[in-house]
C-alpha cells in the first residue's frame, strides 16, 4: 500500500499507472485522501485492471467479518505477536478492502491515453507512455519539458510473449532514467519454467492426479494457455479438462480478445484474418477450456478429475483456490505449480501443512533481469540512473551474486522507502517564442565567427505555462495638452530597460572624437587606472578606465546627451 | 513567408476519389487516395501525374495517410503504390488496415473477373502495396521523421475511421476524412481537441442539410420495412459490406426480436460474414454502450439474420435482403434489384448517398426507366425509399468541429460545389474564419506566421515573471536580454550572463551633474528639503534619505555639497548609471526647477 504521510495526496496533479498490477492501490488515492488530479493509463490497463480489482473485491465479500479485530494493531502488543506480524510496518494505516463503487469512482477518474501519446500537462511539461513489453497495455513513461527528459521504467520485459514489444528506442536522450520493477527471480529463466511447467503438468495428470494453478486472472495465464494448447495434443492428453475458475475469468478471456492492437506482431496479423489473437478461444470452442465464475452452481455438475484447475488468489489465503487446497492437498497424486513470482509458495503453503500433494516451484516473471537492464543501459544511454537500493546490491540469500545488482557508470543513485531525492540536473532553460515581428526588428551582430548576439526588448506574455515574446509597444502618442498635467505624469517609467555596455574606449581616439565633434581646449592627465579628459570651457570632466567611464559635468543636458552618444560609439551594447 | 499549399486531386467540390496534396514547411503529404464510382474510366482515379512531371513520387511524397477503408477513400492506392510507383510510408489505422486489402480485392474482383477490364491492379499488387501501410493507434504521436508528425482522432463513420492532425514544427493542418458527429448504433461520435491547426480541411457531403433525430429516421426505416413485409413484399437494402451494413443489422436484430417477427433477413454473403468478425476483435473501435456489454452479448452475433444464397432471390414470400454494393453500380445488389424492380409489392432502401452515373443515383432522382447493359430497359415499378443513414456530419455537425478544432482556415473537400458554397458563407459568417473551397487541381495557398522557440534562461524567466505578479503588473513591461545564436542554437539570456559567456567584462558608464540651488541653509538640511521634495512627487519610487545625508532615488544617488566661495548657493551632485538614463535626467531636470518655498 502506498505510505501517504509523506505527501498530501490532494496536492498531487497526476498519477501515471504503469501496468494493472501497478493501480491495485488506486481507491484508496482517488477516494478519500482529496486528491483531484488525474490519472492517467492505457485502455487494456484500464480494463485488466478492473478485473483484478472486481476479483479481488469478490473474494474478499464472500467471507465477510462481522467485526475486524484492531486492538492488536497498538504497538506494544504487536511487538509482542509472532513473526510476521511483528515486522509489519504501518499497520495503522492498514485498511479494509475497497468496495466495487470505490472501484468505478476510481477508474472513472482515469483517462486513457494511447501509446507514444505526447499528453500536456499544464503546458510545463508532457508525459508519453510507451510500450513495456511486460503485460497487455502496459507502460514506461517519458517525463519531458523542452530540455530536461525523465525516464520511468517500470515493469518491462524483452522477451516475446503476447504484449506488444517494448519501446527502447524512445527512451534514449534521457537525463534521468528511474528503474524499478525489476524480475523478482533473477535466477529463473521463464522459458525453462514453462516448460517445467508442462512436464510436471503432464507427469501429474498422467498418473491420475489433479493440477492446481493458483493464479491472477489475467497475465501468465494467458500464455500458459497457449502453451498448452500446443502442448496437450503432442503429450495425449487432449481429454483432460482445462478449468478456469474466477469471478472474471469470461470477461478476462473475452477481452484478451479484443486488444489486437496492444499485442505483439504475431498476435496483430491473426486479427486481420479475421481471427482470434489467442488461442484460448478455440480451447473454449472445442470444449477444452471451461471457465466458471465459482466453484458452486455450473461448476459442480460439470467437474470431472482428473483435471487441471487455474484459481486464485495466488497467495492462497482467500478465493476458490483455498477449496481445492483442502480438496486435493491429502493426496500425494495431485500437484499444486506455483507460476506467479509475487508470493513466496513456502510462505503460501504454510498454513495447508503438513501435506501429502506435490509443489513445484516454476515462477514465470518476464520482467528485466540484471543482464537485461546492463544490456538496456548500455542501449539508451541515461545520464543517470536511479533505483530502489535493494537493486544496488547483490540479493540477502545470495550476497555473492554480483551479478544479481545493477551495475553501471556512473553508479546509480538509490532510494528508499519514504525517502525525497533530488534529481541530478538543473533546469537551466524554458521554451519561449519570439513572435516573428520582433523576430524581424532584431538586429544580429556576430560578436565571434560563428556566434552572434542581439539585444531583445519585448513584452513577455505568459498564458498556460507557454511563453511567448511580443514586441515591444509604440511609445504612446502624448495626450492633447488640454489637461494639466501634474508633475508625477512626466516620471519615467524605471522598468525600461537599458542595455548593459561592454567594451573600453582608447583614449587618443576618443579625444580625437571629440575634437571632430566641436570641443576645444581638451587636456587629458594619466591617472593609476587609465585618464582623465578635461573639457575645461565646458568645466566637464570625463574618467575613463578599463571597464567605466564616468561624465561628470554641469546640468546641461545637451552636453551630456551629446558626450554620452560619443561614448557609446565606441561600446557594444548587451 | 511560410506557407501551407492545398491541392484536391480528387474530391475538390466534388464527392469521390478523394486525394488531396499537402505542402506544409517544406514536406509533402497525400491526404486519402480514393477511386470515383461514378466512372469506368481513367477519371475513376486522381491525377497522379501532377504531383511530379518526371520524378519519383517516393522522393517528393514525404507521406501517405488513408482515413479509412471505403473505397473512395483508398481504392486506388495499389495502383498509386504499385503502378504508378512509390515505396514511401502509407499510415492508416489498425482496423483500415485489417479491412482496406478485403475491400480492395472485391473491387478488384468485380472490375476484372465481372467487367473484364485488363490493366488494373493485381491480387499481388494489393499484397504488396499493404506492406507499405504502417498502422497507426488513436491519438500516437507517429513521428514520420525528425520534423513532420502526425495524429489521429477518433472519427466515428465507420469502423476505424480516423482524422489526422499533420504537424511541423508550430504548423499544423487537421484533415477530417468522413466524420459523424452524433453516436450511432454502433459506434461513437467524432472528437478532437482544441488542437488550432493552422487549417481544418474537412468533408462536406452534407453541407446544407440539418438532419432530424436519428431515432425518427430508424422508426421511418423499421416502419417501412415491417409494412412491405406485411403485404408480402421484399425488401432489398444496398449497403457497402462494412459501416451501415452493421448498424442496420443491429437496428433489424432488435426490432424482429421485440416484435417476435418471422420474416427472414438476409445478408449477402462471404465479405459481410467476415466482416461482422471485424467488429466483434475491433470492439474498442465501436460505441460506448457495445464496448461495456460485448462481454455479456456480441451485439455482432446476430441470431436473425442468415447468410444469402443467390437461389433465394427467387423466393416467393417476403424477406428482407442486404446485399453489396451501396449505390447499385454492380454485384449482387444490382443483380437482385433486376429481379424485384419490376414488382410495385417490392421496395429498395437507398440507406446511404450515392455517386451520381450509379444505379442508385438514378433511381433517387426518379428515374423510372433505366438503360442496362445491352440496350434493355429496366422499368423501375417497385417503391425508392433514401433514408440518410450515412454517417457523414451535417451542416450542424461540421460547424460543431470547426468550433472544437478553432482553426485558422477552412478548407472544404468532398462535398458537391452548391451546397459546399452555402456552408463557405455560413462558416465565414458564423464563425469568422476564412473558408476555400478548391476544385481538383486548384491550389490554395495560405501564408502562415511562425514565431521562433528559442530557450530562455530560468533565471530570467523567473525573474521577469516573479515581477509580473506584482500589484504593478498591469503595466507592460519590457523583458531585456540578449539572444545569443550559436549555429542553431538560439538562447535568450540576461545581459550579465551574455557578457559572462562570452568572457566579456561590463563596461559601466555613469553620470553626474551638478545641479546649483540658491538656499542659505546648511548641506543636511538642503538635502532633507530635497528628500521630503522628492518623495512627495515620486509615489511609486523608492526615494530614501540615508545616514550619511544622501538622498537616494532607486539607484540614483543625491548629495549636496556647498561651495566654499558662495554660502548662499547649494550644489546637487546626481549621479547616475546609463541604465537609469530617463529617471536620471528627469531627476536633474526636476531639481534645476528648485524646491518649493515652504516645507510642507
Amino acid at each position: 500500500m502506498c505510505k501517504t504521510e509523506l505527501i498530501d495526496l490532494s496536492t498531487v496533479d497526476v498519477i501515471l499507472i504503469s501496468n494493472y498490477h501497478c493501480m491495485m492501490a488506486l481507491p484508496y488515492i482517488t477516494e478519500h485522501t482529496g486528491f483531484t488530479g488525474t490519472v492517467y493509463a492505457t485502455e487494456p490497463t484500464v480494463q485488466i485492471g478492473r478485473l483484478l480489482m472486481e476479483e479481488l473485491v469478490n473474494f474478499i465479500e464472500r467471507v465477510p467479518k462481522a467485526q475486524s479485530a484492531s486492538l492488536w494493531k497498538n504497538k506494544d502488543i504487536q511487538r509482542l505477536l509472532p513473526s510476521p506480524l511483528k515486522d509489519a510496518v504501518e499497520v495503522s494505516t492498514w485498511r479494509r478492502c475497497y468496495t466495487m463503487q470505490e472501484v468505478n469512482s476510481a477508474l472513472s477518474k482515469i483517462q486513457l491515453v494511447g501509446y507514444s501519446q505526447k499528453i500536456e500537462l499544464f503546458g510545463a511539461v508532457q508525459v508519453t507512455p510507451l510500450s513495456s513489453g511486460y503485460a497487455l497495455g502496459s507502460s514506461n513513461w517519458i517525463i519531458q519539458s523542452h530540455y530536461e527528459k525523465v525516464s520511468y521504467v517500470s515493469g518491462s520485459s524483452l522477451l516475446t510473449t503476447h504484449p506488444q514489444p517494448m519501446d527502447q528506442a524512445s527512451l534514449k536522450n534521457s537525463d534521468v532514467l528511474v528503474l524499478t520493477g525489476l524480475t523478482q527471480i533473477p535466477t529463473a529463466n521463464p522459458d525453462g519454467m514453462v516448460g517445467e511447467f508442462c512436464s510436471n503438468l503432464a507427469l501429474t495428470v498422467r498418473n491420475g492426479g489433479n493440477v492446481l494453478v493458483p493464479c491472477y486472472p489475467s497475465g501468465v495465464i494467458y500464455d500458459l494457455l497457449e502453451c498448452l494448447y500446443q502442448y496437450i495434443d503432442s503429450a495425449g492428453l487432449s481429454s483432460v479438462p482445462l478449468y478456469f475458475i474466477s469471478p472474471v475469468a469470461n470477461s478476462s478471456l473475452e477481452f484478451s480478445q479484443i486488444f489486437a492492437e496492444w499485442l505483439c506482431h504475431n498476435k496483430q496479423s491473426k486479427v486481420y484474418l479475421p481471427e482470434p489473437p489467442f488461442p484460448h478461444a478455440e480451447l473454449i470452442q472445442t470444449n477444452k477450456l471451461k471457465h466458471y465464475p465459482s466453484i458452486h452452481g455450473d461448476f459442480s455438475n460439470d467437474f470431472r478429475q482428473p483435471c487441471v484447475v487455474f484459481t486464485g488468489h495466488p497467495s492462497l489465503r482467500f478465493g476458490d483456490v483455498v477449496h481445492f487446497m483442502e480438496l486435493w492437498g491429502k493426496s500425494s497424486l495431485n500437484t499444486v505449480i506455483f507460476t506467479e513470482p509475487d508470493f513466496s509458495y513456502l510462505e503460501a503453503l504454510a498454513p495447508y501443512q503438513p501435506l501429502a500433494m506435490k509443489c513445484i516451484y516454476c515462477p514465470i516473471d518476464t520482467r528485466l533481469n540484471f543482464i537485461q537492464v546492463s544490456k538496456l543501459l548500455k542501449e539508451v544511454q541515461p545520464l543517470h540512473v536511479v533505483c530502489p537500493e535493494q537493486y544496488t546490491q547483490p540479493p540477502p540469500a545470495q550476497s555473492h551474486r554480483m551479478d544479481l545488482m545493477i551495475d553501471c557508470q556512473p553508479p546509480a543513485m538509490s532510494y528508499r522507502r519514504a525517502e525525497v531525492l533530488a534529481l541530478p540536473f538543473k533546469r537551466r532553460y524554458e521554451k519561449i517564442e519570439i513572435m516573428p515581428e520582433l523576430a524581424d526588428s532584431l538586429v544580429p551582430m556576430e560578436i565571434k565567427p560563428g556566434i552572434s548576439l542581439a539585444t531583445v526588448s519585448a513584452v513577455l506574455h505568459t498564458k498556460d505555462n507557454k511563453h511567448l515574446l511580443q514586441p515591444p509597444p509604440r511609445p504612446a502618442q502624448p495626450t492633447s495638452g488640454k489637461k494639466r498635467k501634474r508633475v508625477s505624469d512626466d516620471v519615467p517609467d524605471c522598468k525600461v530597460l537599458k542595455p548593459l555596455l561592454s567594451g573600453s574606449i582608447p583614449v587618443e581616439q576618443f579625444v580625437q572624437t571629440l575634437e571632430k565633434h566641436g570641443f576645444s581646449d581638451i587636456k587629458v592627465e594619466d591617472t593609476a587606472k587609465g585618464h582623465i579628459v578635461l573639457l575645461q570651457e565646458a568645466e566637464t570632466l570625463i574618467q575613463i578606465e578599463e571597464d567605466s567611464t564616468h561624465i561628470i559635468c554641469d546640468n546641461d543636458e545637451m552636453l551630456r546627451v551629446r558626450l554620452r552618444d560619443l561614448v557609446l560609439k565606441f561600446l557594444q551594447k548587451f | 513567408m511560410p506557407e501551407i499549399r492545398v491541392t484536391p486531386l480528387g474530391a475538390g467540390q466534388d464527392v469521390g476519389r478523394s486525394c488531396i496534396l499537402v505542402s506544409i514547411a517544406g514536406k509533402n503529404v497525400m491526404l486519402d487516395c480514393g477511386m470515383h464510382m461514378g466512372f469506368n474510366d481513367d477519371r475513376r482515379f486522381p491525377d497522379f501525374s501532377y504531383i511530379t512531371q518526371n520524378g519519383r513520387l517516393t522522393d517528393f511524397l514525404d507521406c501517405v495517410i488513408i482515413s479509412h477503408f471505403h473505397l473512395d477513400h483508398c481504392g486506388a492506392l495499389p495502383y498509386f503504390s504499385e503502378m504508378v510507383g512509390y515505396d514511401g510510408p502509407i499510415y492508416m489505422t489498425h482496423p483500415t488496415q485489417a479491412i482496406c486489402p478485403i475491400l480492395l480485392e472485391d473491387y478488384r474482383k468485380i472490375a476484372v473477373d465481372k467487367k473484364g477490364e485488363a490493366n488494373f491492379f493485381t491480387s499481388q499488387m494489393i499484397k504488396d502495396c499493404m506492406k507499405k501501410v504502417v498502422a497507426v493507434h488513436l491519438h500516437q504521436t507517429v513521428q514520420v521523421d525528425d520534423e513532420l508528425e502526425i495524429k489521429a482522432y477518433y472519427a466515428g463513420h465507420v469502423l476505424g475511421a480516423a482524422m489526422f492532425q499533420i504537424k511541423v514544427g508550430s504548423e499544423s493542418v487537421v484533415y477530417t476524412g468522413d466524420y459523424n458527429m452524433t453516436p450511432d448504433r454502433h459506434l461513437g461520435a467524432a472528437w478532437i481537441d482544441k488542437c488550432r491547426p493552422n487549417l481544418l480541411i474537412t468533408e462536406s457531403t452534407y453541407a446544407t442539410t440539418i438532419r432530424d433525430s436519428k431515432r425518427c429516421r430508424e422508426r421511418d426505416f423499421l416502419k417501412k420495412v415491417h409494412e412491405t413485409v406485411e403485404r408480402g413484399g421484399k425488401v432489398l437494402i444496398p449497403v457497402f459490406a462494412l459501416g451501415r451494413a452493421q448498424e442496420l443489422c443491429i437496428l433489424l436484430e432488435t426490432f424482429w426480436e421485440r416484435m417476435n417477427l418471422k420474416v427472414p433477413i438476409y445478408f449477402s454473403t462471404g465479405l459481410t460474414e467476415k466482416a461482422n468478425h471485424y467488429y466483434k476483435l475491433f470492439i474498442p473501435w465501436t460505441n460506448q454502450k457495445i464496448r461495456k456489454t460485448f462481454v455479456q452479448r456480441n451485439m455482432f452475433e446476430f441470431k436473425h439474420i442468415k447468410a444469402f444464397d443467390r437461389a433465394f432471390a427467387d423466393n416467393p414470400g417476403p424477406m428482407v435482403v442486404f446485399a453489396t454494393p451501396g449505390m447499385l453500380h454492380a454485384g449482387q445488389s444490382l443483380q437482385i434489384f433486376r429481379k424485384w424492380a419490376g414488382n410495385e409489392k417490392n421496395m429498395v432502401i437507398m440507406p446511404g448517398y450515392c455517386v451520381q452515373g450509379t444505379v442508385g443515383h438514378k433511381i433517387l432522382s426518379g428515374q423510372r426507366k433505366l438503360e442496362m447493359e445491352g440496350r434493355q430497359v429496366l422499368e423501375v415499378k417497385m417503391q425508392v425509399e433514401y433514408m440518410s443513414f450515412s454517417a457523414h456530419a451535417d451542416a450542424k455537425g461540421i460547424m460543431q468541429l470547426v468550433g472544437q478544432a478553432e482553426p485558422e482556415s477552412v478548407l472544404l473537400v468532398h462535398g458537391e460545389a452548391k451546397k459546399m458554397e452555402f456552408l463557405k458563407q455560413k462558416i465565414e459568417q458564423e464563425l469568422r474564419v476564412s473558408c476555400y473551397m478548391p476544385a481538383n487541381g486548384e491550389t490554395v495557398t495560405l501564408p502562415t506566421s511562425l514565431s521562433i522557440p528559442v530557450g530562455i534562461s530560468l533565471g530570467l524567466l523567473k525573474q521577469e515573471m516573479a515581477q509580473g505578479l506584482l500589484p504593478e503588473a498591469k503595466k507592460p513591461r519590457l523583458l531585456h536580454g540578449t539572444l545569443i545564436m550559436k549555429d542553431s542554437n538560439f538562447r535568450l539570456v540576461s545581459s550579465e550572463q551574455a557578457l559572462k559567456e562570452l568572457g566579456l567584462a561590463e563596461h559601466q558608464l555613469r553620470f553626474t551633474c551638478r545641479v546649483h540651488l540658491h538656499d542659505t541653509r546648511k548641506e543636511q538640511e538642503t538635502a532633507l528639503r530635497v528628500y521630503s521634495h522628492l518623495k512627495s512627487i515620486l509615489k511609486d519610487h523608492c526615494v530614501q534619505h540615508l545616514p550619511d545625508g544622501s538622498v537616494t532615488v532607486e539607484s540614483i544617488l543625491i548629495q549636496a555639497a556647498a561651495p566654499s566661495e558662495d554660502p548662499g548657493t547649494k550644489v546637487l551632485l546626481v549621479s547616475w548609471t546609463y541604465q537609469d538614463e530617463e529617471l536620471g535626467s528627469f531627476l536633474t531636470s526636476l531639481l534645476k526647477k528648485g524646491l518649493p518655498q515652504a516645507l510642507s
